[in-house]
């Protein structure tokens, strides 16, 4: 039990960091351009191609930087010569934009790659075992995410709060139109956030990619449990994003890994059911089969009961 | 310094401003007075290139119709806005410093002015702008507004909602700013204040400009004040 819950914790930190990584950009984006980019997850897949394509000709060290710098400037390019230009016919022809955007690299990436998975394996220096505990190894690479991605965490903090690039992307997230009037190059603001949110999507999908899986589909996997993120969080908390980031994955981690049903969990607390009749498949459910839903169903009551999500700050 | 010649604005469909015209001279105080609704606070949002302008707007011999809000700001146009968009994530002076158009730019209104002017502000200045009272949002908006250092800035209605004591500071306050060489175009409810410390008004009706004049031409026109102003 107590490796199952140290095993879980850990990986509960490795998949919630992954998820943070992707959901601050998408959290910062969507509060300051008021953007839902539905391609967001789609950076992400092409970080993970990107990565894989320059790792065997380069390398995985050299993949791991210029992956998410090129997956940075294409974001970059999409918001300069994309986005801003859908902007004056208002928010549902920029999600229209974006979706549309989520299908082209989807075909685009079918079309070179083709559909079936890469061959994206962990490098050779980071594959082997950090640790053994009881009869479980953590391997060096998950560290190795963990460490990146609390790299990154700590940096985009001190960026947002240090520096007076940051204080203007915090101006931003709120009034926009009143730090454009005070001097500064707002739409500039606009392009390198996103460009930035896109790099940092990519980045997560270099280790991404090599964690869970490179294949077409895996930004159509990824995706709707970013946006659950940053909805469950507060559209545009960035702590917020943090914590339903660890929070989700911590959901995940941990129904996999129970085995029991409603009926279980009911004795637990001293109802007994009857666990026959038309409701028999019901009951025997197990948690761990429910684990993919969970996210979702967090969300919708999310929705219901605080729509504005854990640490968001606005009311619509 | 600022001639605004037949300026139309839109919200969608709404056609707001319909032809206004407009002139402001260096270092002098002048108001905009009007009802509800006219088009006063449309006026300096579409001057700020905040709401997009069609018609003419020179400044210092330069048409900056057209052009970006930010652009707008460093050719030295200031706005302190009627919804004062206080940076609530950020502390005052966290506000204050962002007022400021780089790190190095030299204002002829420093902090200590600003503090100097507002001690409750120096007092407030490591607390976040979501948190701080309705007045000193309002002191805030300004001075933020000042840091920036412009020739020619809009206020859009100061007073509003402040005690009477601190509607008399706020008059000072306009004044202090003109004697810098700053011209000001004040939006205003109350007639008292504007007329006090105004060298010309303008009255609108409905997007247009229906009166121009000095405080006593105002004054002596009972009329004017009947259909433009009171309710
Ligand atoms: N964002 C907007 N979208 C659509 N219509 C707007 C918008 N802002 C203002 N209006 C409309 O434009 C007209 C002029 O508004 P404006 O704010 O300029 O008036 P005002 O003279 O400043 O009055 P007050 O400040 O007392 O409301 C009003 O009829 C208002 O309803
Ligand atoms: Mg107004």
């Amino acid at each position: 039990m107590v490796e199952y819950l140290i095993f879980s914790v850990l990986n509960t930190l490795v998949l919630g960091m992954l998820l943070f990584m992707l959901s601050s950009g998408l959290t910062l984006i969507f509060s300051m351009m008021g953007v839902l980019n539905f391609a967001h997850a789609s950076f992400y897949m092409l970080g993970a191609y990107f990565g894989y394509q320059i790792t065997t000709v380069a390398g995985f060290w050299s993949a791991l930087i210029i992956s998410p710098l090129l997956v940075g400037i294409l974001g970059a390019a999409v918001e300069r010569y994309g986005l801003r230009t859908v902007h004056k016919y208002g928010h549902v022809a920029e999600l229209l934009f974006t979706l549309g955007l989520f299908f082209i690299i989807e075909e685009g990436v079918n079309l070179i790659w083709g559909r079936n998975a890469m061959p994206n394996f962990i490098p050779a220096s980071l594959d082997f075992p950090l640790f053994t505990l009881f009869n479980s190894e953590f391997s060096a690479f998950r560290a190795f995410m963990l460490l990146i991605s609390v790299a990154i965490f700590i940096g985009l903090y001190l960026v947002l709060t240090r520096t007076r690039i940051g204080l203007i992307i915090q101006a931003a997230l709120t009034h926009p139109e009143g730090v454009n009037a005070l001097g500064h190059n707002v739409p500039a603001v606009f392009m390198m956030v996103f460009g930035g949110g896109s790099a940092l999507a990519g980045l997560a999908g270099v280790i991404g990619g090599i964690f869970l899986i490179t294949e077409p589909s895996m930004a159509l996997t990824l995706g709707p449990i970013v946006f659950v993120v940053i909805v469950v969080g507060g559209m545009g908390s960035l702590t917020g994003a943090f914590v339903a980031s660890l929070l989700l994955a911590g959901l995940q981690t941990f129904a996999v890994g129970l085995e029991y049903s409603l009926v279980d969990l009911l004795g637990i607390i001293g109802v007994t059911v009857n666990a026959d009749g038309i409701l028999r498949d019901i009951w025997r459910i197990q948690l761990s089969h429910i684990g993919p839903i969970l996210p979702y169903l967090f969300m919708v009551l999310m929705l219901m009961f605080r729509p504005k999500g854990l640490l968001g700050k606005r009311e619509n | 310094m600022l001639k605004v010649k037949q300026l139309n604005a839109y919200y969608g469909n709404s056609h707001i401003l319909q032809g206004v015209d407009l002139n402001i001279e260096k270092g002098e105080i002048v108001s905009l007075l009007g009802r509800n609704g006219v088009g006063r606070s449309t006026t300096c949002m579409t001057i700020m290139g905040l709401v997009p302008p069609k018609g003419s707007i020179i400044y210092n011999g330069e048409e900056i119709a057209g052009l970006k809000p930010h652009e707008i700001a460093h050719r030295g146009i200031g706005f302190v806005p009627e919804d004062r968009w206080i940076f609530p994530g950020l502390t005052v002076m966290q506000n204050l410093i962002l007022g400021q158009k780089s790190r190095k730019q030299k204002s002829r209104w420093t902090l200590d002015d600003v503090f100097t002017l507002f001690p409750r502000l120096e007092e407030r200045s490591n607390v976040h702008g979501g948190l701080i009272s309705g007045g000193e949002k309002q002191m805030l908006t300004i001075c933020r507004t000042l840091m920036g250092d412009p020739d020619f800035i809009m206020i859009d209605e100061p007073t509003e909602g402040l005690a009477p004591r601190v509607v008399e500071q706020m008059g000072q306050l306009i004044e202090t700013i003109a004697a810098r060489g700053v011209s000001v175009l004040l939006v205003e409810q109350k007639l008292s204040i504007a007329l006090k410390i105004s060298r010309r008004l303008y009255i609108m009706g409905q997007g247009r400009i229906v009166f121009s004049g000095t405080p006593d031409d105002l004054k002596h026109d009972r009329e004017i004040r009947k259909e433009w102003l009171e309710v």
